[in-house]
């Protein structure tokens, strides 16, 4: 498809990186299929694609956290041998993971020689270390205490730590996996500043994100994954953001959702002032008031972490917090032995949560029991006073797992044995015909095949045309634009700003979701 | 109690803890680099086996040792293979090993010595006899000095010494090397290890392979210095004695040896003094002195006086993520 | 897509493992120079070759389910209760406290007092560490463990103190007295014309752990709090989503499980030996994990690898009399075998034949 690679190899002799056919199955998954790539030293080269494309595990590969079944790596023209992470760091290849690697409660000194020490004891590479951190700090503002223990440090700040390791290591390719996911816009701009620098310097850098908007803003030239196969590999200033866009997915993006103008109705939802601190004590909301009606969809945008996930959580029945929530003009008790998802659900707010896997789902479990999953005590399920009605839940599970078409349509296999796709039907499913007055969705199609997203968000809009109040969480922006009646954009802890969609654009939301406040609301520039 | 018991007291402190110590020690390292091990009791009791049998056979109580700590490092690789390799459950593992001390100790025992599991009793250098350091009698009367240099510090046998001199030794390993750098990693999170170019596999090994040869000596103390032969059973509950001051100690060596004192001195008390009286009110039963290792553990751990803290990723088998 | 059909998990593994575990039993056999199959025909021979053998063999299984069961409740909470000793032991107590506090007029009066006492004990000593796990996070692991020696040493004072039957000097209660005495498999049997040994200690505790199995498969496969439990064991971090009290959840299955290894004594102390004796557990609270493991946390299995636990038990007896040359303490051996490839190393067999039938599947 396209102008298939090679675009390095006009710039320099040999490029800093080249693989050559890398293939990689997990089981029955084909996660990478015969991916060549080069790239040139000294540039920053971005791979791009959708979650599950197989970018993180072409990256582990070339790290040597897994081997890869078949396929040649080359550095700065040679053959490499990678093995393992020794044999990558060796070659000169540093990586920082999208979860780090670091021990949180070690200092920043030792997690930085840890495996790159100089001899049996520890003193003089402590030493040494501090010296190379003084230095790096100053080249590259990467600015770090390094007797701090990170589990004191922020996000950004460990993300600095996990570069200085790499560095530290004489790593002259440097790969950055999905680093902006966690971090604030601010952080983030911070850290395409340390990556130019480093760029000057002469060194090599791999950034894997899913945001366009990050290739365009950082990078020389960008690879399109897809399906665990590498579509192209372009020069950033020859593309755009659509054409890359439309690379990723396959084909013309910005699904356009078919749906009517939202004729909302009485207030559903009405929170007020909400304010939760966590196990540590962090204050993670801040004071968020909202409303949402009935046959609207509230669409809460932001960087992943400044709070959507504890919101949902509180509304969902299952986090304390203080402040006022009333569902239908009813109060609904925010702390104590009453605030639990069963009494949520009694209520009328049904959830389909953020994380399928770890939360909406339980993996071992056949698709029946997951049917049954929040809603175990639901008389339709219960034989006598004693027994559950194993039976009756099947054959409801049937018709649900018929009318979303999930496939295979066999209650009794596992979770875990169906696709991302149609695990997340099972929770629609199961969610979406209890006929809940609210309906929370977070990240609905994150890890989703597209035919599955399309499905996923018709029966989205159906619910809202049937008068439901739908509040709807996704750090996907596309998803928030093209499904939500009405947008609010929140960061750390609050909510920055509310829009209309006609009354918006990408740059408009990514200025409230750095945190930018401008409070006009004149409406963006066509885009 | 006179100043003289009360030395007596605390001369069978330091014999008694001498094996929870050793057995602490070992507890750390395994459990410092990840990997749980209430096997303890069973590598102790393999250890104690073999040793007196090696010892009676060979005469040398040195051979002893050794022979049993390399059982007992061959009971660890057992578990590691288990919990390392196959991602077994660790706690299911050392249950196991536990029960397989316990039974092979007795077979193998009658089926050599025809004393239903004992060995026959040491003589001569087949075990370990106390040493007497130098001046120790001559400074025995001076007044308060003198009785505790002879009587307390004295009079031991080498693998006392061994023991305490071990306690810095594996606090300046543990926080002073690139090894125990690597080891306290590898317990917190072992993925950071192995992202660093060092196998978890290895180190978690190596660990374990400590762990052997601290629990072996442990084990071989109980059967050639503190008595004189292997009796069925006779590590008693001590390796669950030890890895409860291990919980006590939070996982760090200097405060083991603290824990293990501790206990020890309770075990000596209950030994010396059976029930002891509270000012003609009520009389302590020698049960409650027993169970009080346990007791304090289970305070210690409800968290509501300290709070213990074990590493990161203790019990859980390292598997890459996908 | 299934990786591996449903009976090579269930049935062909175990059975692999089991042959592993024998195989490295014989291991041992051979080394201190007798003949494995002579000490397993002696043992099948002991316990399966007389009605005597068969009743102390399904004795020995009666308590062997009952801990077994206990194990695999906490263990679908994935909760490892290691505290069946201790439990089992309080049971006792339980058991004792019922039966000498009462002029029982008959066994049939008796018996469901006896049996809540002691699960009631049981359970009382599985509460604590239930409590402390629940809302302390305290690791039940390591508290069970200390409760089994704190419960030791409780019984101790106690058979050595108030309980103890005025002078004598073996630590025990008096005897409960002829009232209260649980019919053996010889007294059932007679009226229907079946000869049994008379010296079997098998008792109507038998009919009761069958029952306990039933109860628990029905509690864990058609139960709410089943559900709970399974679902709170499978993924703890979903059960506050779904409104599941990962609190409750803990403290239920950790009492129901401590009731059952409580019950573990009506079977010994108010069956066999009608009064309470120190250690009458014989460490069946810690064979327990052995017989669920086994039976691979399901009733059925359980049940199952009960009698073979009883049967190795029993027949371990049998060698005392039959080949000298092996200690008893072989069936230890076995065990711990057993519990070796059939636990911590079942991934060992596992993997390979999950492979296998990957291969297989991809091939058809």
């Amino acid at each position: 498809m396209g102008s298939e690679g090679g675009q390095g190899r006009q710039e320099t002799a040999a490029p800093a990186i080249e693989l050559r056919g890398i293939s990689k199955a997990f089981g029955p998954v084909q996660a990478n299929r015969d991916i060549s790539l080069a790239v040139a030293r000294g540039t920053i080269h971005g791979i791009i694609g959708e979650n599950g494309a197989g970018k993180s595990t072409l990256m582990s590969i070339l790290y040597g956290f897994y081997r890869a079944d078949s396929g040649e790596i080359f550095i700065n023209g040679r053959r490499a041998e990678i093995h393992d992470s020794q044999d990558a760091i060796a070659a000169g290849i540093g990586m920082v993971f999208q979860h780090f690697k670091l021990v949180e409660n070690f200092t920043v000194l030792e997690n930085i020689i840890l495996g790159a020490e100089n001899g049996p004891l520890l003193r003089d590479s402590l030493a040494d270390a501090r010296r190379s951190l003084l230095t790096l700090a100053e080249e590259y503002e990467l600015g770090v205490d390094p007797d701090a223990r990170i589990e004191d440090l922020s996000v950004g700040h460990r993300q600095r730590v996990e570069i200085l390791k790499a560095l530290y290591r004489q790593a002259d390719i440097l790969i950055l996996d999905e680093p902006t996911g966690v971090l604030t816009p601010s952080e983030a701009d911070h850290l395409f500043r340390i990556l130019r620098g480093l760029k000057e310097q002469g060194k090599t850098i791999i950034l894997i994100t899913h945001k366009l908007r990050e290739i365009m803003d950082v990078t020389d030239t960008v690879s399109v994954m897809r399906r665990g196969e590498m579509l192209a590999t372009v020069r950033t200033a020859e593309t755009s953001p659509e054409d890359l866009a439309e690379r990723m997915v396959g084909r013309k993006v910005l699904l356009q959702v078919d749906k009517r103008p939202a004729s909302p109705g009485e207030t559903v939802l009405k929170v007020e002032n909400l304010k939760v601190v966590d196990e540590d004590g962090v204050a993670r909301l801040k004071g968020v008031s909202f409303d949402l009606r009935a046959g609207e969809i509230l669409g809460i945008a932001g960087v992943a972490g400044n709070g959507q996930s504890e919101l949902l959580e509180v509304l969902g029945g299952y986090r304390p917090a203080t402040g006022r929530i009333t569902l239908n003009g009813h109060d609904l008790p925010l702390d104590g032995r009453l605030a639990n998802g069963r009494a949520r659900r009694a209520a009328g707010i049904a959830h389909v949560p953020e994380d399928r896997q770890s939360e909406g789902l339980v993996m071992e479990f056949a698709a029946w029991e997951n049917i049954a999953f929040g809603y175990h005590h639901d008389p339709a399920y219960q034989k006598n006073a004693l027994f559950m009605d194993n039976a009756a839940i099947q054959a409801d599970t049937e018709g649900k797992m018929q009318r979303f078409d999930v496939r295979p349509p066999d209650p009794r296999l596992q979770a875990k044995s169906f696709s991302g796709g149609n695990q997340q039907k099972i929770v629609l499913a199961r969610e979406i015909e209890r006929n809940p007055d609210l309906l929370l969705v977070g990240q609905p199609t994150r890890g989703v095949d597209i035919g599955a997203i399309e499905f996923i968000h018709q029966r989205l809009i159906e619910l809202r045309d049937a008068g439901k109040a739908i509040l709807l969480v996704s750090v996907e922006l596309e998803e928030i634009m093209s499904l939500a009646d009405r947008i609010a954009v929140m960061f750390d802890g609050r909510i920055m700003g509310e829009r209309l969609p006609a009354d918006t654009d990408e740059r408009d939301l990514g200025l409230l979701m750095a945190g930018v406040s401008n409070g006009a609301n004149d409406g963006g520039e066509a885009a | 109690m006179d100043f003289l018991q009360f030395l007596l007291t605390l001369d069978s402190t330091i014999r008694l803890s001498v094996v929870l110590l050793l057995a602490c020690l070992a507890g750390l390292f395994s459990e410092r680099a990840g990997v749980v091990d209430i096997g303890l009791e069973g590598k102790m009791l393999i250890s104690a086996f073999v040793a007196a049998a090696v010892a009676y056979e060979s005469g040398s109580a040195w051979l002893g040792v050794l022979a049993g700590s390399a059982a007992s490092v061959v009971f660890a690789m057992i578990h590691g293979v288990a919990s390392i390799i196959y991602r077994g459950d660790q706690i299911i593992s050392g249950v196991a090993l536990n029960f397989l001390a316990s039974g092979l100790t007795v077979v193998i025992g009658h089926a050599i010595y025809k004393k239903g599991g004992q060995t026959p009793t040491l003589t001569g250098d087949a075990r370990f006899t106390e040493v007497k350091l130098p001046f120790a009698d001559a400074v025995a009367d001076v007044p308060v000095i003198g009785p505790i240099y002879s009587e307390l510090i004295s009079g031991h046998t080498p693998l006392v010494y061994v023991a305490f001199a071990i306690v810095p030794l594996v606090w300046w390993v543990l926080y002073r090397t690139r090894f125990g750098l690597r080891l306290r990693a590898v317990g917190e999170n072992p993925a950071s290890v192995d992202t660093a170019g060092v196998s978890v596999v290895a180190m978690r090994f190596r660990a374990l392979i400590i762990t052997g040869i601290l629990c072996g000596m442990a084990g071989a103390y109980l059967s050639t210095a503190q008595s004189a032969f292997f009796g069925k059973e006779m590590t008693a509950g001590r390796g669950y004695i030890a890895l409860a001051a291990l919980i006590f100690a939070n996982w760090r060596p200097v405060q083991a040896m603290g824990a293990t004192l501790l206990f020890g001195l309770l075990e000596a008390i209950s030994n010396l003094y059976p029930n002891i009286d509270v000012f003609g009110l009520f009389s302590i039963p020698v049960q409650f002195t027993q169970a009080l290792p346990y007791i304090l553990t289970v305070v210690i751990l409800a968290g509501f006086i300290g709070r213990a803290v074990p590493p990161r990723s203790v019990g859980v088998p390292y598997v890459k993520e996908r | 897509m299934e990786k591996m059909p449903r009976w090579a998990d269930v049935a062909l593994i175990p059975l692999i493992n089991l042959a592993l575990a024998f195989f490295f039993a014989g291991l041992v056999v051979l080394a201190i120079g007798e003949n494995p199959f002579d000490m397993v025909r002696f043992m099948v021979k002991g316990a399966l070759g007389s009605s005597n053998g068969i009743g102390y063999t399904l004795y020995y299984a009666t308590n062997f389910i009952f801990t077994g069961l206990a194990f695999s409740v906490a263990m679908h909470a994935r909760l490892f209760n290691i505290g069946g000793e201790g439990q089992a032991a309080l049971g006792g107590l339980g058991t004792a406290v019922v039966l000498l506090a009462v002029p029982w007029p008959h066994w049939t009066v008796a018996l469901p007092f006896a049996v809540l006492g002691a699960a009631l004990f049981g359970a009382a000593w599985a509460a604590i560490p239930a409590w402390l796990q629940a809302r302390r996070g305290s690791h039940i692991v390591i508290t069970t463990i200390m409760f089994n020696f704190i419960g030791a040493a409780l019984m101790i004072y106690l058979l050595n103190g108030i309980l103890k039957k005025p002078g004598q000097q073996a630590a025990e209660t008096r005897h409960f007295g002829d009232a209260v005495h649980l019919p053996t498999f010889h007294e059932m049997l007679a009226p229907l014309g079946i000869e049994f040994s008379k010296s079997a200690p098998a008792n109507v505790s038998f009919i009761l752990a069958i029952l306990a199995a039933v109860c628990v498969w029905l509690l864990i496969w058609r139960t709410r709090i089943g559900y709970e439990i399974r679902a709170f064991g499978n993924s703890e971090s979903a059960t506050a989503y779904a409104g599941i009290s990962a609190v409750r959840v803990t403290i239920i299955a950790m009492l129901i499980s401590g009731g059952l290894a409580g019950m573990m004594a009506i079977n010994v102390v108010m069956g066999e030996s009608e009064r309470l004796i120190l250690n009458f557990t014989e460490g069946a609270g810690f064979m327990g994990i052995a017989v669920s493991l086994m039976g691979r946390n399901h009733p059925v299995g359980i049940v199952l690898a009960g009698l073979l636990f009883g049967m190795l038990n029993q027949g371990g007896f049998e060698l005392l009399w039959e080949m000298p040359g092996i200690s008893r303490e072989m069936v230890f051996v076995i065990q711990a075998l057993i519990i070796i490839f059939t636990g911590a190393l079942v991934n060992m067999t596992r993997d390979p034949i999950e492979r296998l039938f990957i291969r297989r599947n991809k091939g058809a």
